[in-house]
């Protein structure tokens, strides 16, 4: 189906105007049915498996399901993400389990240096910030 | 029996949505990598009464082609000449190719790449020994020389799961949160009303809320994407989703600029990745970091026999590459697949424990033997959880451990892009360098008028998969090419002083732009099931029935990538006949507005393909498409540019041929 909800852990994000998953997903495809205060993916078939919800959701409430068109059932993949790492559980269909974990960022959340006041030399030159010298082909 | 009918979604649109005007003088359409780089660079070249604001479709944080991830980046020109990349991609796009643009791009992409690294993006790097540390070790940065490591002559590994998220955060900080504008969708550009071929501005409008956004500006950046869903794909149930190129990109910038008037080039290229079959997870690291080879069905490693050498003699210079182009190792493949010597296979397996040999044979013990393989199963995985988890979850799925067995591999659906092993696009403007050839006529023909990325509308530029002919920038590549563009937005700002005026009044925008609302709750009660009406047609069903002709007709995987003159005549007959009917697209909430308009764009981009493929009598790439009727690559009368203007006022096509320069050496070819 791609991603779901699961109902017993979704809480609408408390009744804010957007919900985490609503914020990122790439396509559009997370809503919050405002009457029972719930998310849900409301195309499946236009789900990348992208786990921008998975990964973003304040409740670990959003997992996936592989397509069904090509994917058994019974396997399933889920991160935990954290500041500098995330942690992947790969569940197989036998039941048969692998976890790995992987750096993804090096900096705190914010730190990136967005080179602030920082300007450019010559405007009417090709050389952009911190370059100089450029080449030309030989 | 569900009546009254109701919109589909949580968001119902109104007839009349509330009207937003804005006016600034810079405006970027999209959030993905190329607008990213221009929303870090702008703000360096711009002073303060400079009014720039980013629109995008989706986050920042998470939109794009890289919003999953990337486990590499494969463009790093790091220790090579720039003048081998230039090779590299003119062979790999078989010889035609805007030079002077790869090679701009080539000698702007690792400043880019060290940003990256320093925003927080761990990148993989060589120890003493030569072992691979993954980017959280403590090793010497790119910019303090350090050794990355590298699968092939191009591309470095890094841990890349939240590689966008660590561009977007400062490309957003840059330019100030306030000037971001997220989930609106801008659907068209805007020509001005009293300066001829200037862009004046956009219209979109929001996802969230029922309202329409008229933008006035005096210089443009489009960059959001190539285009994806415009062929029928491998899977047509659930796994439709689960595109190779993102799911989103909807051609949008393709139609948009080529709408008012932008010259197009290349627009025939696209591209068919052969890939781990239905879970589209990537090849890259398993053919360059793990050595893989494929297998057809008999077993036979067909890439490296005597007859797919002798195939690729009819390709020449290109087929002769130490490293064969993309298109002619998918045509091999293609071949072993028509000749019925299928399924393929990538030796997972056999590549794996050729490691564990290896180290065996070499003395190693088994508890560091069994160290070893953790750390290389580890990357092997990691491979695909940081782009294409989807892959993961069918490996899990059908219990293959890649040590055990190998996968299946298999072209995919045609993509249009430009950034990858594609060049499809827009035909822009080179860097005004002496080096950059200069040729007289119009600027369809020019390759440099002043400003670098500028299209052959003034004002609008474009970059990543919007520029044309030049392919193989990859994620850094397009940020890089959106720093370029940055630079030239506060140039063409400071050289023309004018104010902005549309055409159209902005409620005339926005009567066009939510006409598909108006027609459903018009119309929406004349049946009992809301998707089937006799006055209306609904997105999905546009979008399906576009892709049904482009794969029956255009070379799509039903004919195993054939056309031919007649097929393509009948395509755009039926494309003439879809393009009527979605002017009665219907939409009840704002999700599926937005698939309408993203079915505009895929409808106008796909006819420009195929109008490309029609003008060129030759078939310049095989193994991405074919004409029967000219099945050979034909370089003695098509070694040249196809480029082609859509006239916004007499809305009458030219396509034309245009000379293909070399600006590097062509002896040695490679």
């Amino acid at each position: 189906m791609p991603s779901y909800v699961d109902p017993e852990k979704c809480d609408g994000c408390k009744g804010g105007d957007k919900t985490a998953c609503m914020y990122i997903c790439p396509n559009d495809l997370m809503v919050l049915n405002k009457e029972e205060m719930k998310a849900y993916n409301q195309e499946p078939d236009a789900c990348w498996e992208c786990y921008s919800c998975v990964k973003i959701c304040p409740q670990g409430a959003i997992f996936v399901r592989g397509y069904d068109d090509f994917v058994p059932m019974g396997g399933q993949v889920h991160p935990m993400r954290s500041a500098d790492s995330i942690m992947w559980t790969v569940k197989f269909r036998n039941g048969n389990m692998k976890r790995f974990k992987f750096p993804v960022r090096t900096t705190a959340e914010g730190a990136a240096n967005a080179y602030p006041g920082e300007k450019g030399a010559n405007l009417d030159d090709e050389c952009l910030l911190l370059e100089s010298d450029l080449p030309t082909p030989k | 029996m569900a009546l009254p009918n109701k919109p589909m979604g949580e968001l119902p649109a109104i007839d009349n949505p509330e009207i937003v005007e804005h006016d600034v003088d810079v405006l970027i359409v999209g959030g993905g990598m190329a607008a990213c780089g221009a929303a870090f660079e702008i703000k360096k070249w711009a002073g303060d009464d400079l009014k720039i604001t980013l629109v995008d479709k989706a986050s920042m944080e998470r939109s794009g082609a890289v919003a999953q991830g990337l486990s590499a980046i494969n463009t790093y020109i790091g220790e090579n000449p720039i003048e081998d990349y230039v090779k590299m991609v003119r062979n790999d796009l078989m010889g035609v190719v805007r030079e002077d643009l790869i090679y701009d791009c080539g000698r702007h992409v690792d400043e880019s790449v060290k940003l990256f690294e320093e925003w927080g993006l761990p990148v993989w790097k060589k120890d003493a020994d030569g072992e691979n540390l993954d980017g959280s070790k403590p090793a010497p940065t790119l910019r303090e020389g350090g050794t990355p490591v590298r699968t092939g002559k191009w591309q470095i590994m890094i841990n890349g799961e939240s590689y966008k998220c660590i561009v977007a955060e400062p490309a957003k900080t840059a330019l100030g949160e306030d000037n971001c504008l997220e989930r609106i969708f801008i659907v068209k550009m805007l020509l001005d009303k009293n300066k001829a071929n200037q862009v004046a501005g956009a219209v979109g409008f929001s996802t969230r809320e029922n309202k329409v956004h008229v933008f006035r500006c005096r210089a443009a950046l489009v960059a959001c994407g190539g285009a994806v869903n415009i062929f029928r794909p491998r899977s047509t149930g659930e796994g439709k989703g689960r595109a190779w190129y993102p799911v989103w990109n909807a051609g949008s910038t393709y139609t948009m600029c080529g709408q008012v008037g932008a010259t197009m080039t290349m627009m025939e290229n696209r591209f068919t990745p052969a890939r781990f079959k239905d879970g589209y997870g990537p090849v890259g690291a398993w053919f360059l970091l793990f050595k893989a080879k494929v297998a057809n069905g008999l077993g036979d490693f067909y890439a490296m026999g005597d007859a797919a050498k002798e195939e690729l003699q009819k390709f020449m210079p290109y087929g002769a590459s130490a490293v064969t182009p993309t298109c002619l190792r998918n045509h091999l493949m293609v071949r072993e697949f028509i000749e019925g010597r299928g399924p393929i296979y990538m030796a997972t397996d056999v590549a794996l424990n050729a490691f564990l040999d290896e180290r065996r044979e070499a003395g190693m013990d088994e508890k560091s033997l069994k160290k070893f393989w953790k750390h290389l199963e580890s990357e092997a995985w990691e491979d695909f959880l940081d782009m294409s988890v989807g892959q993961a979850g069918l490996w899990a799925g059908a219990n293959i451990e890649p040590e055990k067995v190998g996968s299946e591999i298999m072209p995919t659906e045609p993509y249009l892009l430009g950034s990858h092993s594609g060049c499809c696009g827009i035909w822009t403007s080179g860097p005004d360098e002496d080096w950059v050839p200069s040729v007289d006529g119009s600027r369809a023909h020019q390759y440099k008028w002043g400003y670098n990325r500028m299209t052959t509308v003034d004002g609008l530029f474009t970059a990543g998969d919007g520029v044309g002919a030049s392919g193989h920038k990859f994620s850094s590549g397009a940020h890089a090419e959106g720093r370029i563009v940055a630079k030239q937005l506060v140039k063409f700002c400071r050289d023309n002083d004018f104010t902005p005026e549309l055409k159209q009044s902005a409620q005339e925008l926005a009567d066009e732009i939510y006409a598909p609302v108006k027609l459903y709750n018009q119309h929406v009660g004349a049946s009992t099931a809301a998707n089937v009406n006799p006055n209306y047609c609904k997105p999905a069903g546009i979008m399906m029935r576009l892709m049904k002709a482009t794969d029956e007709y255009g070379a799509g995987v039903a004919t195993y990538y054939m056309t031919s003159g007649k097929l393509l005549g009948i395509c755009m007959d039926l494309l003439q006949l879809l393009r009527e009917d979605a002017e009665k697209m219907a939409a009840g909430d704002l999700h599926e507005l937005m698939r309408a308009w993203e079915n505009y764009h895929r409808i106008w981009c796909v006819e420009m393909h195929i109008r490309h493929i029609q003008f060129r009598e030759e078939s310049r790439y095989p193994g991405f498409y074919y004409r029967s009727d000219f099945p050979n690559v034909d370089d003695e009368n098509w070694k040249c540019f196809v480029n082609s203007t859509f006239n916004p006022e007499t809305q009458e096509w030219l396509c034309e041929k245009v000379e293909c320069l070399n600006i590097v050496e062509t002896d040695p070819w490679l």
